[in-house]
């Protein structure tokens, strides 16, 4: 935008200012590129600080970290050995010697994770109706049911495993009701936002024939929203099954007490194996939940 | 005109609407009644088969059931009043709790440096290479399928107890899910002002530098914020295996039944929550605002 190539035999189509009425609008167009460059400046200052912060806090130590990384790889080849230092590979039966075990201790896994997520469903499935403004008039048994709910999602479902270990026992149940009670909270949520966001007119219509509250839920929301809902729950399981493998760390059932054992214990070969099933079992069912909701976002499609 | 005569006139007329009704009724549709949903009603009677099969598989009965409920009960009245009951023990709460949003953040934001580049690696339109693409992407798949307290198990082998290994934990399990999003948010960027760029001459990494990056910046630093946010719940728990942060106190204070201190704990955890949570409403709405 220089009135240097400003030629006679050129003809504008955009005007081009003279320049002292240029000038004003150039030293405005420096004065807002420097207030955004110290905005930015002060933002990274500020960013930096907090790091240097949290660096603090949480003990980082880069000296530490240099010399022990060497730990890391080592720790990675022990994995990858035997004990007769062979690579785990190269003899499979001696590598997977608990096989059988670990396949059912991995089922039990699936199980909890299966039971926990339909438990939580289920009573997110009772609870978003009642946390939405358009279905349900009285503030206050709003207000409870999503405080209730922000209370399940918001306290780790291994806070309520350890909890429970306590009260229950040791074994599956404790780790079915906190991941049952977390996976509530959170579906909860999602729930009530897909019921928000609904077309009230089959609602209007059902509540215009004469039908009761139920009914409107039944046959005005629910169809609406069952698609939506199941593939939130899928999603759950997902996280759900991640989740439960660890539950077994604080005696809550599943895999998990398996592997800090091992862990523990120092069984690098042992470690290894788990964590290998323990992948593929959480790829195969990420695999299968997201075909399936490919499959139920097509059915709506073609609905 | 009385009140009384309008409302018996709208129950006479109501009546005579639904005796209309009912004599044009079609009686001529057959109602198939559960077969019309058969195929749904057998998924429906599948999963609640195998719910009650694995409920027996698992050992779960009634009786254990409510033995439990009821010492629940015990164990909630014992929470009650929360106390750290020192002023002490409060002060070490506050460091641990200090110490847990120390590993959160830059968990995250080393997770996030990371993360850019692999995000951009695993972008169908930047690298065009489908092996390169998908070799990333199950690469990714891997390392997200292992939770963060597994990984805090491995670092604490490598760095030891403490602090430094719930962050690198967080680090590692984080940076997949973060390249994943990433390279989402870069493959939905809008490709006009890349082609923009090219048009004008500009190199390939001109074209990232200035047509991808302004576009999915925004976006990343919601992300970050959504994933500090989560992190502050995951790295209360990271302590359980002893890799620092407040969870180290909480599952002392639950396994010496230290009932009213375990309320506190949680408690505090719940306050700093919703403290984070409305920080990164507020930023993030000044972020995606500007944006």
């Amino acid at each position: 935008m220089t009135t240097g190539r400003t030629e006679a035999h050129v003809i504008h189509t955009v005007p081009v200012l003279p320049d002292p009425q240029l000038a004003p609008l150039f030293a405005g167009y420096a004065g807002a590129i420097a207030a955004k460059r110290r905005q930015m400046i002060l933002g990274v200052a500020v960013f930096l600080f907090a790091v240097a912060l949290a660096s603090l806090g949480a003990e980082v130590d880069a000296d530490k970290f240099i010399a022990k990384i060497g730990n890391f790889t080592s720790y990675f080849s022990r994995l990858t050995h035997l004990d007769n230092s062979a690579y785990v590979w190269t003899d499979p039966v001696e590598w997977f010697w608990g096989l059988k075990r670990w396949l059912r201790l991995l089922g039990e896994t699936l199980l909890i994770a299966y039971i926990g997520t339909f438990t939580g469903a289920l009573f997110a499935f009772c609870a978003c109706f009642l946390c939405s403004a358009r279905l349900v008039k009285s503030a206050t048994l709003r207000l409870v049911v999503r405080r209730v709910l922000e209370f399940c999602r918001t306290v780790p479902d291994l806070v309520f495993a350890l909890i429970f270990v306590v009260a229950f026992g040791l074994g599956p149940l404790p780790g079915v009701m906190a991941l049952a009670i977390h996976t509530a909270g959170a579906l909860g949520k999602l729930f009530a936002e897909v019921v928000d966001n609904i077309d009230l007119k089959p609602v209007e219509g059902v509540a215009a024939a004469g039908g009761s509250w139920f009914a409107q839920v039944r046959f005005g929301v629910v169809p609406q929203v069952l698609a939506n809902f199941t593939s939130y729950a899928l999603l759950r399981f997902e996280i759900n099954v991640r989740g439960a493998s660890v539950l077994g760390f604080v005696g809550a059932g599943g895999i998990g007490e398996e592997l800090i054992l091992a862990v523990r214990r120092f069984f690098y070969s042992d470690v290894s194996a788990i964590l290998v099933l323990i992948i593929l079992c959480v790829m195969l069912i990420d695999m299968g939940t997201e075909t399936l909701r490919h499959r139920l976002v097509r059915m709506e499609g073609g609905r | 005109m009385s009140v009384q005569s309008n409302a018996a006139r709208a129950e006479a007329t109501g009546a005579a609407v639904v005796a209309m009704l009912r004599e044009n009724a079609r009686t001529d549709i057959p109602y198939y009644g559960w077969r019309s949903h058969g195929s749904g009603l057998l998924a429906i009677a599948a999963l609640v088969g195998i719910y009650i099969a694995g409920v027996a598989v698992l050992g779960i009965t009634p009786g254990r059931f409510f033995v439990g409920l009821f010492r629940l009960g015990d164990i909630i009245g014992l929470m009650w009043p929360p106390s750290p009951e020192t002023w002490g023990k409060f002060w070490i709460y506050m460091d641990a709790l200090g110490q847990t949003l120390a590993i959160a953040f830059l968990g995250t934001i080393v997770a996030a440096v990371f993360a850019a580049p692999l995000g951009f690696l695993a972008a169908r339109n930047i690298v065009a290479n489908r092996i390169v693409h998908f070799g990333a992407r199950r690469a990714l798949d891997t390392v997200r399928s292992v939770d963060t307290l597994i990984w805090a198990l491995i670092w604490i082998n490598v760095v030891g107890l403490g602090p430094f290994a719930g962050l690198l934990a967080i680090a590692t399990s984080d940076v997949c899910a973060l390249a994943k999003l990433f390279s989402e948010a870069i493959e939905t960027a809008d490709r006009r002002p890349v082609e923009g760029i090219m048009a004008s001459g500009g190199s390939r990494a001109a074209a990232v530098r200035f047509g991808i990056v302004p576009q999915v910046l925004p976006v990343f630093a919601s992300q970050i914020l959504y994933y500090i946010e989560s992190n502050t719940r995951s790295a209360t728990i990271i302590g359980i295996v002893g890799a620092g942060g407040i969870g180290v106190y909480l599952s002392e204070q639950i396994r010496v039944l230290e009932w009213s201190q375990a309320a506190f704990i949680i408690l505090m955890v719940l306050v700093t929550v919703a403290i984070i949570d409305a920080i990164s409403r507020v930023l993030r709405k000044a972020i995606i605002g500007r944006a």
